[in-house]
């Protein structure tokens, strides 16, 4: 469930959500019904706005958890602190239902974050845009090598590559890289 | 700049209020040059929360803050989320707190009072006429869980018999939407700082039932919060900072001329941004209650420097964290004398004091509940001046006894 005022914001983190196969149960842009809809939809995680007057009313559901058979609480101990920090750095703050596994919390906290971060900075987007027009030259090159020489289809050549990609958790631009430095070696 | 006073280690500083009366200490001391003075050059930062400013200071992007007393404490308990420890070496005031309800329950209180004041009692009784017809219970809003207000509104309740976890339902809503909550009817009363009292009698749909003064005189409010870490790090900036708050908070006490003026830069678009007159209200003492246009002489409403205001009490420490056990909201066995040596600094104030010429009491902690007129404290040239510290119910507060009993 993802709260945000900001209609744009709130649409890069639900996408980025999407993204990493997290499904958004709800977008609410005030409080306003916030009780009913935690309610209603019992998310596993509320994302909510650090600049949000409404947190406060989330942080008190949170404090009422023992009593609620769907406790919000914060995930975060002491040992995740980092997280939260960079997570309340980008303007993001999670809450999770108790038994959500951290290490699932901590990847949706870090999307939502880079999330953030992009939205936050223009500069910042700028330099991505610039790396991802780089890393798309790589990736080109890397899928006409495999054309050639796998007599592969481009939608092929592609596919071979996000396979990689995903198997060895690695970007298509390494991947990529990883090719076109292989070729070189052939040649 | 003083002279007596190391240079400050990081001359430039981020503070963060929430748009309260009562952020009035800070709102003076920049306007006013107490913190120039000093060789500060601060930064205000108005807040929309009070969990974003928490997480806020948690992190260093704000070096200080106008916090809730009780929220300091509990930080460094880790009740708020993660653990952070956070100290306060001084006082914002006293008092500036008020219960308010919507028109429609006052009649029903009024009603219920068959002539007399209109007080908790009448509430029970209009509670009981509900529940005997079968009726929703009433929700009630304060700003925090971990809140004066939030233990003044269940002490005010439970001193007339009223369960506020069964009776009622307690929710929280941030200061500046009390007031429309009230309206579309979401709540039917609250407790929350000036000036979210007076705008709801002001805008005619609410009556302030009970001033924080009449359920604990002089009670605590807010504190200068800083990490632990920041003020060992900056020890010179944390006593500079103290010296200035004191300084602006002597001049609010000094006279009702200056009371005005600082009502006036509350009400400026950067602050508050409300009316003069509604902001003016509880700083001069003198509130309307009731859509009759019934005042009430309140000169104790807030206080800023008087009966050693800025003086950060263990006892007010103990009082707050004992609520915390009363309510459920900290373990019975928590080390409650602990927390409250490890957040208040009663000793960084006093070398403040010394160096302003202030004389700080000489204990950490005192009986509260015992003095129903003003009081010195101590003999001779080291007597303090105090203030009434009464209970509604007449209870004494001994903090020795901390541990004994959770009955207040």
């Amino acid at each position: 469930m993802l709260v945000d005022d900001d209609l744009e914001r709130r649409a890069l983190v639900a996408a980025a959500l999407d993204g990493a196969g997290l499904a958004v149960v709800a977008e609410l842009g005030t409080a306003d019904g916030l009780l009913r809809a935690v309610a209603a939809c019992t998310p596993d995680v509320v994302i909510i706005d650090l600049e949000s007057p409404d947190r406060d009313i989330l942080e008190n559901m949170r404090c009422l958890s023992r009593d609620n058979p769907h406790p919000v609480v914060m995930f975060a101990t002491s040992s995740d602190s980092e997280a939260i920090r960079e997570a309340i750095e980008a303007g993001v703050s999670a809450y999770v239902v108790d038994g959500l596994s951290p290490g699932r919390v901590h990847s949706v906290v870090e999307v939502a974050v880079a999330r953030f971060r992009q939205y936050a900075s223009l500069q910042r987007e700028l330099a991505e845009a610039r790396t991802s027009l780089a890393q798309r030259k790589l990736i080109d090159r890397a899928k006409g090598i495999l054309m050639e020489r796998g007599r592969r289809t481009e939608s092929e050549a592609y596919h071979a590559l996000r396979k990689l990609a995903m198997d060895q958790n690695k970007t298509i631009a390494d991947i990529a890289q990883g090719v076109i430095d292989t070729a070189e070696l052939f040649k | 700049m003083s002279p007596s006073l190391p240079t400050p280690e990081l001359p430039r500083l981020r503070l963060g209020y929430i748009p309260l009366t009562d952020a009035a200490p800070l709102v003076v001391a920049l306007e006013n040059g107490h913190f120039e003075h000093y060789g500060l050059d601060v930064s205000l930062s108005r807040q929309p929360s009070w969990a974003t400013l928490r997480d806020k200071l948690g992190i260093g992007h704000l070096d200080g803050a106008h916090l809730l007393a009780p929220m300091a404490l509990a930080c460094s308990l880790g009740v708020e989320g993660v653990p952070q420890r956070l100290v306060t070496a001084l006082s914002l005031g006293l008092g500036g707190n008020a219960i308010t309800v919507a028109d429609n329950l006052y009649r029903d209180m009024q009603a219920a009072a068959d002539g007399q004041p209109v007080t908790a009692q009448a509430l029970a009784s209009v509670i009981a006429r509900r529940r005997a017809a079968g009726a929703d219970p009433l929700t009630f809003a304060t700003v925090y869980p971990t809140s004066n207000h939030t233990y003044l509104l269940r002490y005010w309740l439970a001193a007339a018999g009223i369960d506020p976890d069964r009776d009622l339902r307690l929710i929280v809503v941030p200061p500046p939407q009390m007031v429309q909550r009230l309206k579309q009817g979401d709540i039917y009363g609250y407790c929350v700082g000036e000036p979210w009292n007076t705008l709801a009698v002001r805008d005619g749909i609410g009556c302030i039932v009970a001033a924080g003064h009449d359920v604990w005189n002089n009670a605590p409010e807010k504190v200068l919060a800083v990490g632990a870490a920041w003020a060992q790090r900056y020890p010179a900036t944390h006593m500079a900072l103290i010296c200035a708050i004191v300084e602006a908070a002597r001049w609010l006490d000094e006279s009702p001329e200056n009371r005005l003026r600082a009502a006036h830069l509350l009400a400026g678009e950067t602050y508050l941004n409300l009316p003069v007159e509604v902001i003016a209200a509880s700083l001069s003492g003198r509130l309307t209650v009731d859509q009759r246009g019934t005042q009430r002489e309140l000169t104790d409403f807030h206080v800023f420097y008087r009966y050693a205001a800025n003086f950060p009490w263990r006892s007010h420490a103990l009082w707050m964290l004992r609520q915390m056990v009363r309510w459920g909201q900290l373990p019975a066995d928590a080390d409650l004398l602990a927390a409250a040596h490890a957040t208040y600094r009663p000793d960084i104030y006093r070398l403040a004091a010394a160096r302003l010429g202030v004389a700080p009491p000489a204990v950490d902690m005192k009986a509260e509940g015992g003095h129903r007129c003003a009081w010195k404290l101590g003999e001779g040239n080291a007597a303090v001046a105090l203030g009434p510290d009464r209970f509604i119910d007449g209870a004494v507060f001994d903090p020795a006894d901390v541990g004994a009993k959770i009955a207040h």
